[in-house]
């Protein structure tokens, strides 16, 4: 930072003016990447949400079990469960019951 | 039956060690049984912060390993007959003690201690393992900070994967004048992040590097306002309500010029 805007910056804070704060700088940073580290999800997990599914899936249509896949995605600022489900044939009704 | 207390928070230079040092201290004098376990085998540091590193003999190791009976590795603090510690060793390297080893030291410690308050190492691997493992409850220091705040949640999840539930929070090092002036995160920031409970909260304090300096814990020091934090905890632990401290007696000379001028309200 330069001399000058050192010396704007103390001015502007002895009169009460606040400017950036550069604590709402850090909640901010601090929101996105927490976003980031709670989206990683155990392996385990995942597996387990994609066979309960599956299971409510298979109830409608049938699906290719092996060519599934359930991923989160996630970009700058958000995370998305994204599943990919081949289908293979869609009953004419649906078995409820099978469930 | 004792009560066994992890202190942990992820990220390395928080303030475990001095939380331990100084919530353990506070603990024996108002007359609990008090034993302080290093974990941080490798890289000891809680007995230089006690003063205590001159009258080591045998370590953790040394007791998991069966070379020492438990008693022969206590060290008895002389100024507080209730305060003791057992030291991490220094030349072995963390795998020396496993998870199950310290669930039966710390059962073992529980019949003759009220709290057995263990200082947990940096990182996430086994060392932060061992340390959790015997725990029945935990403490998450942290200082406000984004590097701090993140790793806290971060073991704030591996905690409560550990069945560890219900972590109570340490906001250290807080800088009341910087929070003011915007430039720092504040209690109600921190506690919104994270969504623990709150167990106190410890002033940035030059007097602490004084004490570490001579090896006394800043409990000791009733003039110290990191001290009075520390204490206030320990009487939170033990079940008393004690409110916060209000910072706002810290005031820098600056502030209370700036405010006399007008320029604040």
């Amino acid at each position: 930072m330069s001399k000058g805007g050192g010396i704007m910056d103390l001015f502007s804070k002895i009169m009460g003016k606040e400017t950036s704060s550069s604590k709402n700088i850090a909640k901010e940073r601090l929101r996105l990447v927490l976003v980031h580290d709670r989206s990683s999800v155990s392996p385990e997990l995942l597996e387990n949400l994609k066979e309960d599914i599956l299971k409510v899936i298979s109830g409608y249509m049938d699906i290719d079990r092996k060519g599934t896949e359930v991923t989160l995605n996630s970009d700058e600022k958000s995370v998305a469960l994204v599943a990919s489900i081949p289908v293979i044939k869609i009953n004419r009704v649906a078995s409820r019951n099978a469930l | 039956m004792g009560e066994v207390i992890v202190i942990t928070s992820g990220k390395g230079g928080v303030g475990k060690t001095t939380t331990t040092a100084n919530i353990g201290t506070a603990l024996a004098s108002m007359d609990q049984k008090v034993v302080l376990i290093d974990t941080d085998i490798g890289l000891r540091n809680l007995d230089v912060i006690l003063g205590l590193e001159n009258r080591i003999v045998y370590d953790l190791v040394d007791v998991t390993h069966g070379n020492c009976r438990l008693k022969q590795a206590l060290i008895r603090d002389k100024r507080f007959e209730n305060l003791t510690l057992l030291p991490a060793a220094q030349t072995k390297d963390k795998t020396s003690v496993t998870p199950e080893q310290m669930k039966t030291l710390c059962e073992q410690l529980k019949q003759e201690f009220d709290y057995i308050i263990i200082d947990c190492p940096a990182g996430i691997e086994q060392g932060f393992r061992n340390a959790i493992a015997g725990a029945d409850k935990a403490l998450v220091v942290a200082t406000p900070e984004v590097a701090s705040v993140r790793d806290a949640d971060r073991i704030i999840g591996l905690l409560e994967a550990a069945e560890l539930r219900n972590p109570r929070l340490i906001i250290n090092r807080l800088r009341p004048v910087m929070v003011k002036q915007g430039d720092m995160m504040d209690i109600n920031d921190i506690i919104d992040i994270l969504a623990i409970e709150l167990l106190g909260v410890v002033p940035e304090d030059e007097m602490i590097l004084v004490s570490t300096n001579k090896g006394e814990p800043v409990v000791l020091d009733l003039n110290s306002l990191a001290g009075q934090a520390y204490r206030n905890i320990a009487k939170r632990i033990i079940g008393e309500d004690v409110p916060l401290i209000t910072m706002e007696a810290q005031d820098s000379f600056f502030e209370k010029f700036k405010k006399i001028l007008g320029f604040k309200r």
